[in-house]
């Protein structure tokens, strides 16, 4: 079948994620429901549209790591948390909210490719 | 032999009764007891300041008392904490005594210091260690502000040698949390110090259970049906080949399944390949899990390599003031009313000839949690509005708090929350991550009767 519209899917129903501090740095897992999602995820969920999605916070850069056995990303968001637990004025010092954040990122759908 | 290690403290402040609840409800050879986060040994070096009798996890101690009782029934248990924070010493002169109350003044207990470097700083920098912020590459010569806490993580060895002494109560500042767990394995199993796979899934297991309730459910996304006012907190149960099991006790709430496992195997780390302890550098990336039946996940595959010769160093040092205030916004204009108390409060400051270093308005409701994500929705009715200041000038913070009740009456209407309080001034502490060559680090351990430390 043959659709012109790209069809996209929020990370949330391909995965769950849970986010902390590592200083002024925010980590970020996102862990897939299945391996197929990992695969869809690998592919899809980059360094950089992370990088994009959270561009309000600042992060000097995004690095991902891959976590294939546990079908997991680890994402690590350079300087995003504004002085980090003991000194952002932010309500979330700790970027304990990413995770839940993260998944209404658009990716495109399992199937759609 | 299987042993069983349970958690039931992820942070000073966590669950008074799940150590308790953790301990009657499965047999344990260990609990461990985990308190110390980055900001609370800056917390504790501010207390001991002020009294040099505190500076320890207090928690510790109504814990102890609580768990006095399976002390005397269950004879094999031991506990490993690092609550002793800033203080070991004197936070086992006061366990000391929970201990002689509940008749077990003969319990050995050991105190493993030596992770405290403030003293020794001038040492440190003498032998030629520069103690470079790891990053901005600037030695501490370069740092104008004193420095209130330095503590290198130390290992597991120093828990290894109190628990050969025949401890039964550990108690411990700045250790790494995985070593917490490390330590008991290495003591029973016998495991060689270069053993790194076995090392690698000791810390595996130690960093699974170091959050306590986020292994078994709690903050996991499909929370709904974990019945999570009962959840029960993480027990590893470890094989000597380093072949451990995830679960909880039985009847409690929560779950241990293969993602809530996951979830907290990638919370808040690095590169997975390279998760350093003082003990072990360990690699994620092998380690497999397995649902092996209700509630037990199996942790196999992790793989370890030699650690660095550095140890890692929490080293705070004062960075001024926070002060942080909060006010109910009612009414379909409530966004507009909210960022009109915020300017109010900082130009009436202005007034006062008080320009602050630093602010930060939030409208909590809107979507300011994580700022800058999403849009306000259009129906909002009502906001939280939080504004928050830091500052070098304690005296221009106590002038800040007091802005917010005024509004009240001399702002828009439909606010409310003022009843709370003032705001608290507080102290904020920066950080200069860092690393200590290992030999320039020397651990110590004080291994007495109950019954000795009340008398030291």
């Amino acid at each position: 079948m043959n659709d012109d519209r790209t069809e996209t899917v929020s990370l949330g129903t391909l995965a769950h994620a849970r986010s902390g501090d590592k200083g002024n740095h925010a980590n970020i897992g996102v862990i897939a429901y299945t391996r197929e999602g990992y695969e869809h995820l690998c592919q899809h969920l980059t360094a950089e549209c992370v990088a994009e999605y959270f561009a309000s916070l600042g992060p000097t850069r995004v690095e991902r790591f891959e976590l294939p056995n546990l079908w997991s990303l680890n994402f690590l968001l350079y300087d995003a948390l504004a002085g980090g637990a003991s000194r952002s004025l932010r309500i979330d010092t700790q970027g304990k909210l990413l995770g839940t954040a993260i998944l209404e990122l658009e990716l495109p759908a399992l199937n759609s490719c | 032999m299987t042993l069983r290690i349970g958690n039931g403290a992820g942070f000073l402040g966590d669950q008074l009764d799940a150590p308790r609840l953790l301990v009657e409800g499965a047999q344990l050879d260990y609990l461990t007891l985990e308190y110390l986060a980055e900001l609370t040994m800056s917390i504790l070096a501010r207390a001991r300041e002020k009294d040099p009798a505190t500076g320890y996890a207090e928690d510790l101690i109504g814990v102890l008392r609580s768990l006095a009782p399976s002390l005397v029934l269950q004879e094999r248990l031991r506990i490993v904490s690092n609550g002793g924070g800033m203080n070991p010493s004197a936070c086992a002169k006061t366990a000391a005594k929970v201990l002689v109350d509940a008749n077990l003044g003969q319990t050995l207990l050991g105190v493993v210091t030596g992770d405290d470097l403030l003293a020794s700083l001038p040492e440190i920098q003498a032998a030629g260690c520069r103690l470079e912020n790891l990053d901005t590459g600037e030695p501490l010569d370069a740092l104008a502000t004193p420095v209130v806490s330095a503590n290198s993580y130390l290992g597991a060895r120093p828990i290894v040698e109190c628990l050969s002494a025949g401890a039964r109560l550990v108690i411990t500042g700045r250790v790494a949390d995985a070593s917490l767990t490390v330590g008991p394995a290495i003591h029973e199993f016998g495991w060689s110090w270069s053993d790194w796979d076995r090392l690698a899934a000791a810390s595996v297991a130690g960093h699974i259970s170091e959050c306590g309730a986020q292994a078994t459910g709690g903050y996991y996304r499909h929370w709904e049906d974990l019945q999570l006012a009962t959840v029960g907190y993480p027990i590893a149960e470890l094989d000597s080949d380093g072949h451990c099991t995830i679960t909880r006790p039985a009847g409690a709430g929560g779950a241990v399944n293969r993602h809530t496992v996951a979830s907290q195997l990638v919370y808040e780390i690095g590169d997975p390949q390279h998760y350093l302890t003082p003990d072990v550098d360990v690699d994620f990336t092998t380690v497999q899990i397995e649902e092996t039946g209700p509630d037990r996940v199996a942790v196999r595959g992790a793989t370890g390599r030699p650690p660095p010769d550095t140890l890692k160093v929490s080293l705070a040092y004062r960075a001024g003031y926070l002060a942080s205030g909060q006010l109910l916004v009612y009414g379909r204009d409530c966004l507009t009313k909210a960022r009109a108390c915020a300017e109010m409060i900082l130009a009436r400051l202005r007034r006062a000839g008080i320009e602050l270093d630093q602010t930060h308005v939030e409208c909590l409701g809107a979507g300011d949690g994580v700022p800058g994500l999403h849009a306000p929705p259009a129906d909002l009715r009502e906001v939280l509005l939080r504004v928050t200041a830091s500052d070098p000038r304690r005296e221009a913070l106590e002038r800040f708090a007091r802005e917010f009740a005024p509004l009240i009456t001399s702002g828009p209407p439909g606010l409310a929350g003022y009843a709370a309080g003032r705001p608290q001034v507080r102290p904020m502490f920066a950080y200069w991550p860092t690393l200590v060559p290992r030999d320039l680090v020397r651990p110590a351990i004080d291994v007495r009767t109950a019954q000795e430390w009340i008398g030291s």
